[in-house]
């Protein structure tokens, strides 16, 4: 049975989310519209109208440090969204477990996310620093032959890139996970104890899954953050040593800002935008048949 | 009669005040000079222009690092809110702001000044003479080819002082077994630091001839040539000397290593000597110059700093914006500005009775048009520039990269420059 429009849209809600939807299109729409557009243009410092086809893609792609960039994000996401999830996961079950002083844990735990990177990522910058951080320390106190400085060398750099995502991002993967564990109900353990299952299986097994939204938040959340990692990267490295550690979004603010090439720096934005929008196509697409399927079944 | 008399008077102040607030501005000036020996220099500026009897106050925007101050700027402008004057370096980084009419015209001031006639050489006019327009101020002609080196670390090690790299690299081992960094570098801002290395090195082998016949013909061969393999590999051999710290460290840090006698030698430009100056260190005694990166073929190039002014549509501000234009032309102004910056005037008609040795050398050269090198940002836009910057850095931060691999990058660049 079709709905009325009446019953689809509800008037205050509507007028509630005006102010959200016109900043969704004015910002975004509006936003990305004119960064694809210009994209085909040969812009320099200002923007221009001057179409040249998919020139700047071309360049883009023959471009050294954007396929650094490419690979370095594939590299960061995977190993940062994994490492998260599974600590998150066991942190999560460690704080379920009755302990004392719970909430200062959570705290500690969650600290990491609520300063800034640009903060933390200089103090892990001068940690990590050869000659005034951990390496100089430890020689100082007599270990002479002390050597860790990963930072520095363009094989190591983006390791450690990944551990400070690891550091910033385990806290609020557990905090969500944590939720979503204490929304389980109590009767589930209690029936799995009596029926004997090791407690493991009745995580892997049971629990789990029944947290599957807890995870796709967390999921969503972590990356979110991976494909606009930034600040993490000028704050430790400024994308080196050489170009080791640049990510794509570093690469489209350098191209706009330093190198004054908007066409090409918009050319790397809408590279960014597309895994995006074909991600938001596939959800939508899996939304919309279980819909029907719903209200074919009314 | 009393009550007329102090109507009289506080009219007359209100006059005055009215009259001083019309005609006095302030300017914000951005740049990027930070160092120890920089903020030196461009106090001297600020002082001058605000003792310049109008009132005018020089407000102060210094922000480290010049691909940040210049970026700055570009948002600024972009964003339709110029700051009063900035600082660029002479070449192609702000052809744009010329273009799209952002910049206020120094024309009419420059003639009055006979700018055409003091500014010496030719070439420093020319970065600010568009079109038969002046849009900009050379302030100072800073040469980039230059290495700095201790003399105690030499002394100490008991190698004799170089006269060129192919010395240098032979001593450097020496050098690193007395315990010291044999060479001193810096990889911040995308490694111009390592860039400017590389240039001189690149004049250095081709000559100066072949390598302006490279920039201007955008050369892929010459730039794929074996002189440019050779630079690769003279580049590895120096990275070997190297400290791990290098990898942020920005420029005056680096020569602070120098300084306090860590480190034997750092390419740079003669900014360096303003550095060891502030630290009361004398050319004679504690540090040596190597022009041009070979004392037997001495070349200085015509880089340095240049002011814009951004239009600001309002007259009163514009006639500030050209009494300081004037301000940092005028001789007393070069002279002390210059004197602490370790940059030569860019007028001839100053006293240089004060220049120190390696000043002495560079002031000879520059009377030889052979010896002049043009600044490479000249040739090529800040676009390609960054694109070197990334090549030579990943080349030197990753020993897996082959000297073949980096000249034919470096050729594929040169080849597709605008």
């Amino acid at each position: 049975m079709q709905k009325s429009w009446r019953q689809r849209f509800h008037l205050p809600a509507v007028i509630g989310t005006i102010p959200m939807i016109l900043v969704a299109v004015g910002v975004f729409v509006i936003g990305i519209g004119f960064s694809v557009l210009w994209s085909f243009t040969s812009s320099k410092l200002f923007p221009t109208y001057d179409f040249v086809g998919l020139a700047q893609y071309r360049r883009l792609w023959a471009d050294n440090r954007w396929l650094v960039s490419v690979n370095n994000i594939w590299f960061f996401g995977l190993m940062s969204i994994t490492c998260n999830m599974v600590f998150g996961y066991l942190l999560a079950v460690f704080m379920d477990q009755r302990i004392r002083q719970e909430d200062l844990f959570r705290s500690i735990f969650l600290y990491p996310f609520a300063m800034s990177l640009i903060v933390t990522g200089l103090v892990w910058q001068w940690v990590l620093d050869p000659n005034l951080g951990l390496q100089e320390t430890m020689r100082n106190l007599g270990w002479s032959s002390f050597s860790f400085a990963p930072l520095v060398d363009a094989n190591t750099a983006i390791y450690a890139l990944v551990v400070a995502g690891i550091w910033q991002g385990s806290g609020v993967t557990m905090a969500i996970l944590l939720a979503g564990l204490r929304g389980v109900d109590e009767e589930i353990w209690k029936a799995a104890r009596v029926d004997g299952i090791p407690t493991w299986r009745t995580h892997v097994s049971i629990v789990a899954p029944m947290m599957k939204g807890a995870f796709a938040t967390a999921f969503v959340l972590q990356s979110v953050g991976v494909v606009r990692v930034y600040d993490l990267v000028i704050a430790m490295t400024g994308g080196g040593p050489g170009i080791a550690t640049s990510m794509p979004a570093v690469y489209v603010i350098q191209l706009i800002t330093v190198r004054q090439n908007v066409g090409q720096g918009m050319a790397a934005a809408t590279m960014m935008l597309l895994p995006v929008l074909i991600v938001l196509a596939l959800a939508g697409l899996v939304l919309w048949r279980r819909n029907r399927v719903q209200e074919a079944g009314v | 009669m009393r009550y007329k008399v102090l109507t009289a008077a506080f009219a007359a102040t209100m006059a005055f005040d009215f009259a001083g607030a019309a005609a006095a501005a302030n300017l914000e000036v951005i740049h990027w000079w930070t160092s120890k020996g920089e903020s030196a220099a461009v106090s001297q500026f600020a002082k001058a222009f605000d003792n310049d009897g109008h009132g005018d106050k020089w407000v102060d925007s210094a922000i480290a690092l010049g691909e940040t101050a210049r970026s700055t700027v570009m948002q600024r402008v972009l964003g339709g809110d110029p700051p009063g004057a900035a600082q660029f370096n002479p070449g192609r980084q702000y052809e744009e702001l010329i273009s799209g009419g952002k910049l206020l015209d120094l024309t009419d001031v420059a003639t009055a000044g006979k700018w055409d006639e003091v500014i010496r050489p030719k070439a420093i006019g020319s970065a600010c003479l568009v079109n038969g327009h002046w849009w900009c101020v050379p302030v100072n002609i800073h040469s980039n080819y230059w290495a700095w080196y201790s003399k105690p670390v030499f002394a100490k090690t008991g190698v004799p002082e170089p006269k060129n790299m192919a010395d240098f690299i032979a001593a450097a081992p020496k050098i690193k077994e007395a315990g010291f960094i044999p060479f001193a570098i810096g990889g911040d801002g995308n490694g111009w630091q390592i860039q400017l290395l590389f240039q001189d090195m690149v004049t250095e082998a081709l000559g100066v001839a072949k390598r302006d016949e490279m920039y201007t013909k955008k050369s892929a061969e010459i730039a794929g040539g074996p002189e440019m393999k050779g630079v690769f590999t003279q580049l590895r051999a120096l990275k070997q000397f190297t400290d791990n710290g290098y990898a942020n460290r920005n420029w005056n840090d680096t020569t602070n290593l120098l300084i306090t006698g860590k480190a034997g030698l750092q390419v740079m430009g003669d900014w360096a000597r303003g550095e060891f100056a502030a630290a009361g260190m004398t050319g004679v005694k504690d540090f040596g110059c190597m022009i041009g990166l070979n004392e037997d073929k001495p070349v200085v190039s015509t880089d340095g700093d240049i002011i814009v002014f951004f239009k600001q549509g309002n007259a009163d501000v514009e006639a500030a914006q050209k009494r300081l234009a004037v301000l940092l032309i005028s001789p007393e102004v070069q002279v002390a500005f210059n004197n602490a910056k370790g940059s030569m005037p860019v007028r001839g008609d100053v006293d240089m009775s004060t220049a120190d040795p390696c000043m002495q050398k560079a002031l000879k050269a520059v009377e030889d048009p052979a010896k002049i090198v043009t600044a490479t940002n000249r040739f090529i836009t800040e676009n390609t520039n960054q694109q070197l910057n990334e090549l030579v850095a990943q080349f030197f931060a990753d020993d897996s990269m082959t000297a073949d691999d980096a000249t034919a990058k470096f050729a594929t660049i040169i080849g597709n420059s605008d």
